[in-house]
């Protein structure tokens, strides 16, 4: 019985895994590919954990299984939200067909800055070199 | 039965080895990359799981949860990374 519901948990993870695979090597921008790997990719890491869980139906086992789950659903969208926001204002450019950009002043704005902090940075780097 | 499934998993999890694979290396941009370095960090984390439900020892779950841990820091410091790089990293074509 157990063997079915092991099964059914390791097969589905793969497939969530596959899936997210499939969504990096095709989709064509960089907040795509995120979204596909990140969603996808905890799920079906999360499923094959479980499948452990019941292979081995001991509390030590289900702890340390319950404690990795959380830990990825905690920081996957910590980790795809800083790569993202990174990439965005550093000048990503987006897919073609995107309908809604809501931070295009925002990013204007915020490369100026940055803009101006390297520049900065070269100035002080030179002088340093002097 | 449970042996069939077990290797139809491993198999399917190689595969998306292979894609993920193929996007460190094609990956047009520096964020490309790390997505793909983090993705390949949750196949390794569900390969580690099948090898545990393979070899019947439930000792590498902890090698998941390192795993899991490194790529969360790693995809963190590349982000400070390419926010402080700015515009040059973004466009390499190594």
């Amino acid at each position: 019985m157990s063997e079915i519901f092991i099964a059914i948990l390791l097969l589905s993870g793969s497939f969530f895994v596959v899936v997210a695979a499939i969504g990096v090597l095709r989709l064509p921008d960089l907040m795509m590919k995120m979204h596909a790997s990140t969603k996808a990719g905890t799920l079906g890491a999360g499923l094959t954990l479980l499948a452990v869980s019941v292979a081995f139906d001991e509390i030590s086992v289900l702890t340390r299984v319950i404690a990795t789950i959380l830990f990825l659903l905690l920081t996957a969208p910590i980790a795809a939200h800083l790569i993202a926001r990174s990439a965005y204002y550093v000048g990503m450019d987006l897919w073609e067909n995107t309908i809604i950009d809501e931070l295009k002043n925002e990013r204007a704005e915020n490369n100026s800055a940055t803009n101006g902090v390297t520049a900065e940075m070269n100035s002080k780097e030179e002088s340093d070199a002097r | 039965m449970l042996n069939t499934i077990i290797l139809i998993t491993f198999g399917a999890l190689s595969l998306s080895l292979v894609a993920g694979l193929i996007r460190l290396m094609i990956g047009p941009s520096l964020p490309d990359r790390v997505v793909a370095l983090d993705l390949i960090a949750y196949i390794l984390i569900a390969f580690i799981a099948t090898y545990c439900v393979f070899t019947d020892t439930s000792d590498f779950i902890d090698a998941a949860i390192v795993v899991a841990l490194i790529a969360f820091l790693g995809t963190t410091a590349f982000a400070r990374y390419v926010l402080k790089a700015g515009q040059n990293s973004t466009d390499d074509k190594i």
